[in-house]
Parts: structure tokens; C-alpha cells; sequence
């Protein structure tokens, strides 16, 4: 297997090393009190060894340290900062608890944790010391830490080997790896007896009995064994390590990658366990993956979990995980195996009867026969240690017997018929009757009674039919093959049927998923804002799981909820739970490992980049929590719903910066309209004044009254632009508050003729009135500011001779007013612009336009939630059209 | 010494503006020989002038940087009916008609011309001096006869509704200044009627129907947008 020309780091190799020490930079230091037993004094060394620290001048902290009164202890832990415990309430006792959020919030350099493997009080945040222990290191805080060799899960199974006691507190090898540094407490097992026998160990009054049987010479030097063993694995682990990257030649193993299968059955955490360690030793990937066969899929509920608990130990145990659905375990392992290059695939010994592999040769003989290049490594194991410890899952249920009962009754009825047809049939054609009821069989009741319907058929036809009749006697010995016959095609028959139900069956599941997630993902392309998607999200997670559901978001620092399903209320807890999944960005609450008294599941909505939110679910039972199909569904709704979220928010952002480079193209405008309509009249204003200070003498009186004119109309231009500059400001700033008043619509043309009179002159100005127009609601001021900016246009751009055209009229409940001119128009692409600020139309030279009026008066008209719009009048001119809503009033007396 | 005379004859004018540059530009305007002219650059400043100068006319800026304008309106109103013209920036039309609620005679709005100053003060003056006006009053085609009711357009009598003809007489009574539409209101229908403005309208609508020669361009009842109205004279 070995390769020896492959004896440099490859890239690869080199990446990781650089990940994994760019990660703890980041983190937390790790340091594991290893010792083999309890008693050989990690407690008192960790201990120590944080005095040294502290004297070294670290912020040293104990976080939990248990001293079981030992005065030892205790004298060690005399003036260390010692953090208040938690009390956790469980069942009316108060359980002392490590409180995590106290060392979170204290921010130590170091803190001492005692026992690793501790099992924290059901309402914890987690259940295991060790995940709090994880998060301690998260936020940078170095850990010190004592744990004994046998709670290591690849070891648990060993350990109960050797000392007859299962460990049920265990702590995942990789915790070992991360641990910067590992101190191997060690002293003799003679010692270690010696002060179990002074009562220098302690050890809790019911567990005296188990205890005793551990403290044996011959486990504590087996234990001791495995601690020296596993620390020396991890020093050469080290030493390999700096040898990778120093890049020293040395016998590299070669890149193996390992395969396990596992199933639900018992053997199979056993299975994982040894190719966990085999793979340590190879220094080896691994892979494990489920091969979900339709019958699979008919698995009871208990070995689905046991499933899903098998594959989640080999994560956690470092492993790829994967699930496959076909129909063909062989083909599919094969498959895999070669697409993930594989070089070993590990499977157990098969354990089933001899007689059952003439019938169908074992999974793992096919497999050998066919895996090529591949290794095939066989696990053996003791049968008899864990198969009690899970109880086989197989339970006849109520509705297997009801089939049996059904397919006894179909054999009774046709032998009735048969009876019946006796006189006109031979006994040979009676077997298609038998048949007939072997069929209904395997499509109806499945495929064990449909096999039992062919036994029973068989017997009924050969005591009942089959001369010498009334007894199982044959004397035509042909019918032997009929037997046969009839047997054979029956199994054959409901085998087939039933293969093609449960393949159905397996299809239709996929394919409800596959349609849901199809659904999902069409409506999330429709949806154009982030409210539609969460709607679109809630909606389909509601119909395809039939569940609760609830999405929340980050608000500035908290979670707020966005959308929830009906009847859906999250408590305080619940919150701290989705609270805890979106900063750790990982799964929590129910059926996940943290903090999993909760009642719904909180899943990160989370993409490459960050985590966009939380989707919390309630599922419609318990077991729907441990089914594979709705975690791997649930995690494809939140993925989509995360890609849509953030799509939505790209687009705001490109949305956001267009309207920034409107702004700025306006605000450029704006700076340009000011700097030039600003200085223009101030340019003639101060010029004419200093010219009439400096060269009065000679200047006719006439030139005089002709600059002071000048001077006095660049002033009232500038005065114009200032107000209308103001008036913008005020419109866009949202500042414009309407003082609106019934008002007449004559007194309304009234002002703006008296405003503008002295400007147009006697310029001819026609105004039309409707006879029958009510009061109506405005802001007369506003308005008649309007109706003079129309009229200074019209007067402005309309040659001097043509007529103004102002006419008011009521069309139902809107008063529509006209102004309009014979002036050039506007080009037809331009009418809605004319709007726009600064739009001003490219004719004459010196109109001397702001470029805000019309868009004072669109301004100003949409306050009063009417609308203004322009035209191109036939004959040449423009028009402008003001549209008012008219609120009815009740008829008013003249006289009050 | 007959200078000394002539300027006691003169009428008095106080400006009361905290902006030097509107004080001087006021200063040179009316400086000619008119009127006799005292300034003051804050409230309380204009409020003490009022009693020891003793104006005839006081042009008032409402921002004042430490009393309100409309409190020193108030405040000279406790004791003297002095005519009192506002001068506002166009941004406060509420500001107008509370400072003439409160007793100014009449507002000019800034910027404004040397020639609209003069003659508001003029007829400002004029009201003053003339406290009990002419029973009969008269500008261009209008004729009203407030002793015999009679109301007559080009020579043509002209019947009004006893409401209009209460609106005329006011606007009459106070023609040339700008009448707020509490003051109408409150003077025509009583305190009853102040917040139903819109009858008010419509009255003015029908006076104008009866006395302008076209209502959409009145040359008499002049209104004042968002203030009032005022009778031309």
C-alpha cells in the first residue's frame, strides 16, 4: 500500500496545517489533565499548575473546580478567583452548575474547569461540559481542564472491554486534538491503590460497589496503558506535524481513505468506533455513509434513530457522512467507494445463519467479489456484549398478524370456490385459484403474509384436493412439481410486488420533497422583497412539513421576529435558544445537541458569507425531530431561504446605490443651478451699483434709470430663486405643511393674477370659470404659488402677443385647472421630465428659468393628493394640468 | 427755528429691527426730511422708545433676538393704539395674522420696495388721524354711504344680504388694512361662528359678484393669502 515516492508534503497537507493554526490563533488554548483513573491528582496539577500562572501574572480564574472537601484541594484553590456557580433547577432539586455566561462575561486569560465529561443538569445550554468548553475557547479564553482516559469515545467501548463498566460520560476524541497541550497525570496503579485504601480518593457512597470492582491492579494497568498510549499517539502526531512542515523526509503514510456502512442495526456503533481507530492509526479520512434501500424505508422508527445516532457519532467522530437511497446496498457502496476514491472499505462479520446466505449471499461477499483495487477490512465482534444492550427492534405489530389473518382467509376462500368448482374442474387448474389469492395477497397485505398465503395455499390445496383427499398424503407424485410450482411462482410474485410498492413508496416520499423544495424555490424567485420571501418561506415550511414555524431576524443587537405561524408564542427561553444558533451559527434546541430542552428547532439561516437569521421549527411529532429526510429538508429550506434573503439584500444594495447616484447627479445639478442663477443677478446687481458710485458724473439720467432698472429686476430674480430654492428644500425635506381651507377656486385665479400683474402686465389673460364649482379644500397660499409659477412660464416661454388660456373645471369630484400657452411646447419624450428638477427646456437664451418651478408645483399639488401633468396643445403650445380631488361638503348657506 | 417747528409737526416713526443693514437701509429712506426717525435694535429697547418717543408709527420686525415680536405688539397694545406695521420674512403667513390678531395695523413682506413702504406708512398715518372715517367712502366706481346703507357701483345701487353689507361696513370702516379672518368672523357672526371660515368665503364671493366688474380679477376686496382680506382705497 505504501507509496514511497510520495514523501513530500502535498498542498493539500500544507493548507490544513495552515487553517488549523490560523484557527487557534483565534481560540482559546486548550490544556487536558489526562490521568487513567480517579485519584492519580489532575484536580491538584491543573491546580498548580494555574498558581504558576497566576504568579506569572495571567488572569487566572476557576470556572467550576470540584475539591470533594480534600484539604489538599482546597488549600490549592485559597486565594484563587473562584466564580459563583449556577443553580440549575431539575426535578425540585437544585443541581450546582458551571455558569458559563459568568466565565463568558469575566473574560479570564485562563479558566479551570474541572471534569470534562461531566453531564450538565437537563436546561442547560448544553448538555456536555465539553461543548461549554468549546464555547469558552470560541471567544479566545484559554482552558484548563481534567478528564480521565476511558470517557474518550473511541476508547469507551475498549475500556467497557477491559473493566466490565460502560461509561456513559463521553467526550469526542477530537477535543484531544484541539488540546494545545496535554499533561499526562501518572503515577503508579500500587500508589493509586494505596490511596484508595487511606481514603484519599474520593468517591460518591452509591457507586462504592462499581468503584471497587474498577480499582483492580489489573484494569488500572490497562487504563494506564491506553493514557500512555494515547498521549504518545499525540506527541508523534506532533512530531509528524513538524515534520510536515519543515518538510523533512520521513515515512509519510500514504493518503488512505477509509469507507464504513452502517445501518441501524446494533453492530453497527461498533463498526464506526474500530474504523475510527483504524483510521487514527492510518492516519487515514474516513467516510461513513447510510445505504437507504427501499426496504430500508420501511424500517421501523426505532432503527431510523439509531440510524441518524450512528451517523451523527461518526461525525462526531470525525468522519464524512453520507446518506445514499438505491436499491442495491452492493452497487451502491461500490459506487460510492470509487467516486470518493476510496482504499478500504470496513464492514462486520456477517453474523446471520448459514442458511439464510444460501439464499441471498451476504452484502459483504458481493462486495468482496467485486471491489477491485479496493481493501475489504472485516470487523469481528463479541456478539454477546451489546445485543442486549439494544434490544433487537423487531416487533411483530398488530397489522402483520391482521395479514396473516387476511391471507389465512383468502386461502380458506378459495378452497371454497375450488369445492365449489370441484365437479367441473381438474385439481391441476384449482392451483390458479390458489394463485389468484397469492396475488391479492402480495398487492394488498405485503410480502411476508403474501409468502405465507403461498405455504398455507399449497397445504390447503394438497389436503383438500390432491387425491387421496382429507390428508397431506400425495400419490400422483407430479403434483410434487405443482407444490413446487405454486410456491416458487408465489414468493417470486409477492417479492416482486412488494419490491415495486416500497420502491414506489421511497419515490413518492422523494418526490413530495423534491416538489416542496420546487415550491420553495419558485416562489422565493418571485418574491421581489425580503417580506415576500419570508411569507414564501413560512408558507411552504408550514405546508411541507405540517409545521409551526417562526423566522427571525437581526435587529440591531437583538432578534426580532419577522414571521410566525399562527398560535406560534416563543418564551424568553425560546428566544435565548434562537439567540444562541444565530451567534454560534450552528443548530439548536430540540433534537440537536445544544440546549435541547427547547421545543422548537433552530436552524442558522446561514450563507457563505455570514448568518442572515434563525428559522425556528415546531414539528407535528417526535419523530419527524430524528427523521433524516425532514433534518436534510429543513436544512434545504434554510439554505434557500438564507440565498434568497441575501439575494434580496444584493439587490437592495444595487437598488441603494442607483438612488445614491441619482442623489449625486442631482446634488451636482443643484451646486451648478446655484453657483450659476445665484451669481448672474448678483454679478449685475453689484456691477450697475458700482458703476453708478463710481462714474455717476457721467452718466446720462436716462442710462441711470436704465441700470437701476436692470439692477432692480437681477434682484427680484434672485429674490425669486432664493424662495423657490426654500420652498424646494422644504418640499423634499417633507417639511411642507398643508393649512388647507375651503376655499373659492375664483379667488384662488384672483391671487395669482394679482401676484403676477405687475410682471406680465396687461399681457392678455383668459380665464375660464365653470359657473357651478363648490369650495374646495387647499392651501390657498400654496396653490395660488402654483398657479404663479404656471403663469410666469406661460408668460416667459409664449410669445408676447398670443393669450394665456386659464380655465377651472369640475368633472365629478375632481377640480381640474388648465393653464396653457402658445409657447414652443416641450418635446414629447420630455413632458414627464419637465418635473424633474433643473429640467428646463433648451430654447431661448436669457428666460432665465430656476428649474424648480414645475417641480414646486408637482410638489405642492401631490401634498394635496392631486396630480400634474403636461401636454403638447394641437396648434403648438403646452398645457398644464392640475387635477384636485374635491371633497364633498354639505350645501352651504349663504348667510350662515 | 423754523426748523425746530417743522420737525415737531413731523411725524414720528420708530424702527424697531436688531438687523443693522435693514436699520440703515431704512434710515436713508425715510431720513428725507418726512419723518422724524428713531430706531431700536431689540424688544425691550423698542418697547421703552414706544413710551418716551412716543411714534406714530411703529415699524416692528417680528424676530427680535430676546423678545417675541407679537408679545411687544401686546405689550403696546395695553396702553396705546399707535399704529403698528409688521415687517415679516414670507415663510410665516401664520406669524402675519397672529401679529395682526394681536393688533398690528398692517405687514409689509421682506424684501419690499421704498414706494410700498411709504405708502403704508401714509395710510397708516391717515387712518390714524382720521380715527372717525368719512360716512361716506369712495374709491373708483365703489360708493358707500355707511350713514344711509347704501351701496352703489358706477351709480347703479347695489342690494346686499344684511351679512354682506355687515362685511362691506368693516372692511370699509378699516380700508387700506388687512382685516385677518378671525377679525371678520368675530366682528360680523360674534365669537359663535370662528371656526366655520368657509362661510366667510362665501360671502366675499357673492359681495365680489355684486361690486367687482370681473370677480376673478377684483380691483376692491383684495385678498391676502393665507392672512386675510383688505378693502382697497
Amino acid at each position: 500500500m505504501t507509496n514511497s515516492d510520495d514523501i513530500r508534503p502535498t498542498p493539500e497537507a500544507m493548507l490544513k496545517l495552515a487553517q488549523a493554526e490560523e484557527v487557534t490563533a483565534e481560540l482559546g488554548k486548550l490544556k487536558i489533565f489526562l490521568g487513567y483513573a480517579a485519584g492519580v491528582g489532575k484536580t491538584y496539577a491543573m491546580l498548580e499548575a494555574a498558581r504558576q500562572r497566576k504568579k506569572d501574572g495571567r488572569d487566572v480564574v476557576v470556572g467550576y473546580v470540584e475539591s470533594h472537601g480534600r484539604s489538599e484541594t482546597d488549600a490549592l484553590l485559597d486565594g484563587m478567583e473562584t466564580l459563583q456557580r449556577k443553580e440549575v433547577l431539575y426535578l425540585g432539586v437544585a443541581l450546582p452548575e458551571m455558569d458559563l455566561d459568568a466565565i463568558l462575561n469575566r473574560k479570564p486569560q485562563i479558566v479551570l474547569v474541572d471534569e470534562l465529561a461531566h453531564s450538565n443538569a437537563p436546561g442547560s445550554r448544553h448538555e456536555k461540559r465539553w461543548q461549554d468548553v468549546e464555547e469558552i475557547l470560541e471567544t479566545g479564553i484559554d482552558v484548563y481542564t481534567t478528564v480521565n482516559i476511558q470517557h474518550f469515545e473511541s476508547l469507551n467501548d475498549v475500556v467497557a472491554q477491559i473493566t466490565g463498566i460502560i461509561v456513559r460520560e463521553t467526550v469526542p476524541d477530537r477535543l484531544l486534538d484541539l488540546a494545545f497541550e496535554i499533561k499526562l497525570i501518572d503515577i503508579s496503579p500500587e500508589d493509586l491503590i494505596q490511596r484508595l485504601n487511606e481514603g484519599k480518593i474520593y468517591i460518591p457512597d452509591q457507586a462504592a460497589k462499581a468503584i471497587e470492582k474498577f480499582f483492580r491492579p489489573g484494569n488500572l494497568m490497562a487504563l494506564r496503558e491506553l493514557s500512555l498510549r494515547r498521549t504518545a499517539a499525540r506527541v508523534d502526531d506532533q512530531m509528524r506535524a513538524y515534520m510536515e512542515t519543515q518538510s523533512i523526509a520521513g515515512p509519510w503514510p500514504t493518503a488512505e481513505r477509509l469507507l464504513v456502512c452502517v445501518s441501524g442495526s446494533p453492530y453497527s456503533e461498533k463498526l464506526i468506533r474500530a474504523t475510527f481507530r483504524l483510521a487514527e492509526e492510518l492516519k487515514a479520512q474516513w467516510f461513513t455513509v447510510y445505504i437507504e434501500t427501499p426496504a430500508g424505508g420501511r424500517h421501523v422508527q426505532e432503527n431510523r434513530e439509531r440510524v441518524w445516532q450512528n451517523l451523527r457519532l461518526a461525525e462526531g467522530l470525525g468522519a464524512q457522512v453520507g446518506t445514499i437511497t438505491a436499491t442495491d446496498v452492493t452497487d451502491a457502496v461500490l459506487e460510492y467507494a470509487g467516486r470518493h476514491n476510496i482504499t478500504k472499505i470496513v464492514m462486520g462479520k456477517p453474523n446471520k445463519p448459514r442458511w439464510r446466505e444460501v439464499l441471498s449471499p451476504p452484502v459483504v461477499d458481493r462486495i468482496i467479489r467485486r471491489s477491485g483495487a479496493v481493501d475489504v477490512v472485516i470487523v469481528s465482534f463479541e456478539q454477546d456484549t451489546s445485543a442486549e444492550a439494544h434490544p433487537s427492534p423487531k416487533r411483530r405489530r398488530p397489522f402483520e398478524l391482521r395479514g396473516y389473518a387476511a391471507s389465512l382467509a383468502l386461502i380458506a376462500a378459495a378452497t371454497v370456490l375450488c369445492e365449489l368448482l370441484r365437479p367441473f374442474l381438474a385439481p391441476t387448474n384449482m392451483v390458479m385459484f390458489y394463485l389468484l389469492a397469492v396475488v391479492i395477497a402480495s398487492v394488498r397485505l405485503g410480502r411476508k403474509p403474501a409468502i405465507a398465503s403461498a405455504f398455507l395455499g399449497v397445504l390447503a390445496f394438497d389436503f383438500f384436493f390432491v387425491p387421496p383427499r382429507m390428508t397431506f398424503v400425495v400419490a400422483d407424485t407430479q403434483y410434487l412439481l405443482t407444490f413446487l410450482g405454486l410456491f416458487v411462482v408465489g414468493v417470486v410474485i409477492s417479492t416482486l410486488v412488494a419490491r415495486a410498492r416500497e420502491r414506489a413508496e421511497v419515490m413518492r416520499a422523494r418526490e413530495v420533497q423534491t416538489a416542496s423544495l420546487y415550491y420553495l424555490s419558485r416562489d422565493l424567485a418571485a418574491s421581489a422583497n425580503s417580506d415576500a420571501v419570508l411569507k414564501a418561506v413560512l408558507r411552504n415550511v408550514e405546508e411541507a412539513l405540517n409545521a409551526q414555524v417562526v423566522i427571525m431576524l437581526p435587529e440591531g443587537e437583538r432578534l426580532d421576529i419577522m414571521a410566525t405561524s399562527d398560535g406560534l408564542i416563543l418564551d424568553i427561553k425560546e428566544q435565548a435558544v434562537a439567540d444562541w444558533a444565530f451567534r454560534n451559527s450552528h443548530p439548536a434546541g430540540r433534537a440537536t445537541d445544544t440546549l435541547v430542552s427547547a421545543d422548537l428547532i433552530y436552524l442558522p439561516l446561514q450563507t457563505p458569507a455570514s448568518v442572515l437569521g434563525v428559522m425556528g421549527v415546531k414539528l407535528a411529532s417526535q419523530h419527524d425531530y430524528h427523521s433524516q429526510e425532514t433534518r436534510r429538508l429543513l436544512d434545504a429550506f434554510a439554505t434557500q431561504a438564507a440565498m434568497a434573503m441575501e439575494r434580496i439584500r444584493f439587490s437592495h444594495q444595487a437598488e441603494q446605490a442607483q438612488i445614491l447616484q441619482a442623489r449625486e447627479n442631482l446634488e451636482r445639478a443643484l451646486l451648478n443651478s446655484i453657483s450659476h442663477d445665484l451669481r448672474t443677478p448678483l454679478v449685475s446687481v453689484t456691477g450697475v451699483l458700482y458703476s453708478l458710485k463710481e462714474e455717476e458724473a457721467h452718466l446720462s439720467a436716462q442710462a441711470r434709470r436704465d441700470l437701476l432698472d436692470s439692477a432692480c429686476s437681477e434682484a427680484e430674480r434672485l429674490n425669486r430663486f432664493v424662495g423657490n430654492l426654500l420652498d424646494m428644500t422644504r418640499i423634499e425635506a417633507g417639511a411642507i405643511r398643508l393649512n388647507a381651507e375651503l376655499c373659492d377656486v375664483q379667488d384662488l385665479l384672483g391671487c395669482a393674477m394679482a401676484a403676477t400683474e405687475q410682471r406680465i402686465g396687461n399681457r392678455s389673460v383668459e380665464i375660464k370659470l365653470s359657473g357651478d364649482l363648490p369650495l374646495v379644500s387647499m392651501d390657498l397660499v400654496l396653490m395660488t404659488q402654483v398657479l404663479v409659477n404656471l403663469l410666469d412660464n406661460a408668460h416667459k416661454y409664449a410669445p408676447v402677443e398670443s393669450t394665456i388660456e386659464v380655465s377651472a373645471t369640475l368633472d365629478n369630484s375632481t377640480l381640474s385647472l388648465e393653464v396653457s400657452d402658445r409657447g414652443p411646447g416641450v418635446p414629447e419624450h420630455d413632458l414627464k421630465r419637465v418635473f424633474d428638477k433643473f429640467y428646463r427646456i433648451p430654447i431661448p437664451e436669457g428666460t432665465g428659468g430656476t428649474g424648480l418651478g414645475l417641480s414646486i408645483c408637482k410638489g405642492i399639488v401631490e401634498a394635496h393628493g392631486g396630480t400634474i401633468s403636461a401636454e403638447n396643445r394641437s396648434g403648438g403650445g403646452l398645457k398644464i394640468v392640475i387635477l384636485l380631488p374635491v371633497v364633498k361638503t354639505r350645501e352651504l348657506g349663504y348667510d350662515g | 427755528m423754523t426748523a425746530e417747528k417743522s420737525t415737531d409737526n413731523l411725524p414720528r416713526i420708530l424702527v424697531v429691527d436688531d438687523e443693522l443693514a435693514i436699520r440703515r437701509f431704512l434710515h436713508t429712506v425715510l431720513s428725507s426730511g418726512e419723518f422724524i426717525l428713531h430706531e431700536a435694535d431689540n424688544g425691550h429697547a423698542g418697547l421703552a422708545s414706544a413710551t418716551a418717543f412716543r411714534p406714530d408709527v411703529i415699524l416692528l420686525d417680528l424676530g427680535l433676538p430676546d423678545l417675541d415680536g407679537i408679545e411687544v405688539i401686546k405689550r403696546i397694545r395695553e396702553w396705546s393704539p399707535v399704529p403698528i406695521i409688521v415687517l415679516s420674512v414670507r415663510e410665516h403667513e401664520n406669524d402675519k395674522v397672529s401679529a395682526l390678531d394681536a393688533g398690528a395695523d398692517d405687514y409689509l413682506t421682506k424684501p419690499f420696495g421704498v414706494g410700498e413702504l411709504l405708502a403704508r406708512i401714509r395710510a397708516a398715518l391717515r387712518r390714524s388721524l382720521l380715527e372717525i372715517s368719512e360716512p361716506v367712502f369712495i374709491s373708483n366706481d365703489l360708493q358707500v354711504d355707511l350713514g344711509s346703507r347704501r351701496v352703489t357701483v358706477n351709480g347703479f345701487d347695489i342690494s346686499l344680504t344684511p351679512t354682506e353689507y355687515d362685511i362691506l361696513r368693516f372692511l370699509v370702516i378699516h380700508a387700506g388694512k388687512v382685516l385677518t379672518h378671525g377679525q371678520i368672523l368675530k366682528q360680523v357672526w360674534g365669537m359663535t361662528n370662528l371656526e366655520q371660515p368657509h362661510v366667510l368665503r362665501v360671502n366675499i364671493s357673492n359681495l365680489r359678484r355684486k361690486i367687482e366688474v370681473d370677480p376673478s380679477r377684483p380691483r376692491h376686496i383684495i385678498t391676502e393669502p393665507g392672512v386675510g382680506y383688505r378693502l382697497k382705497t
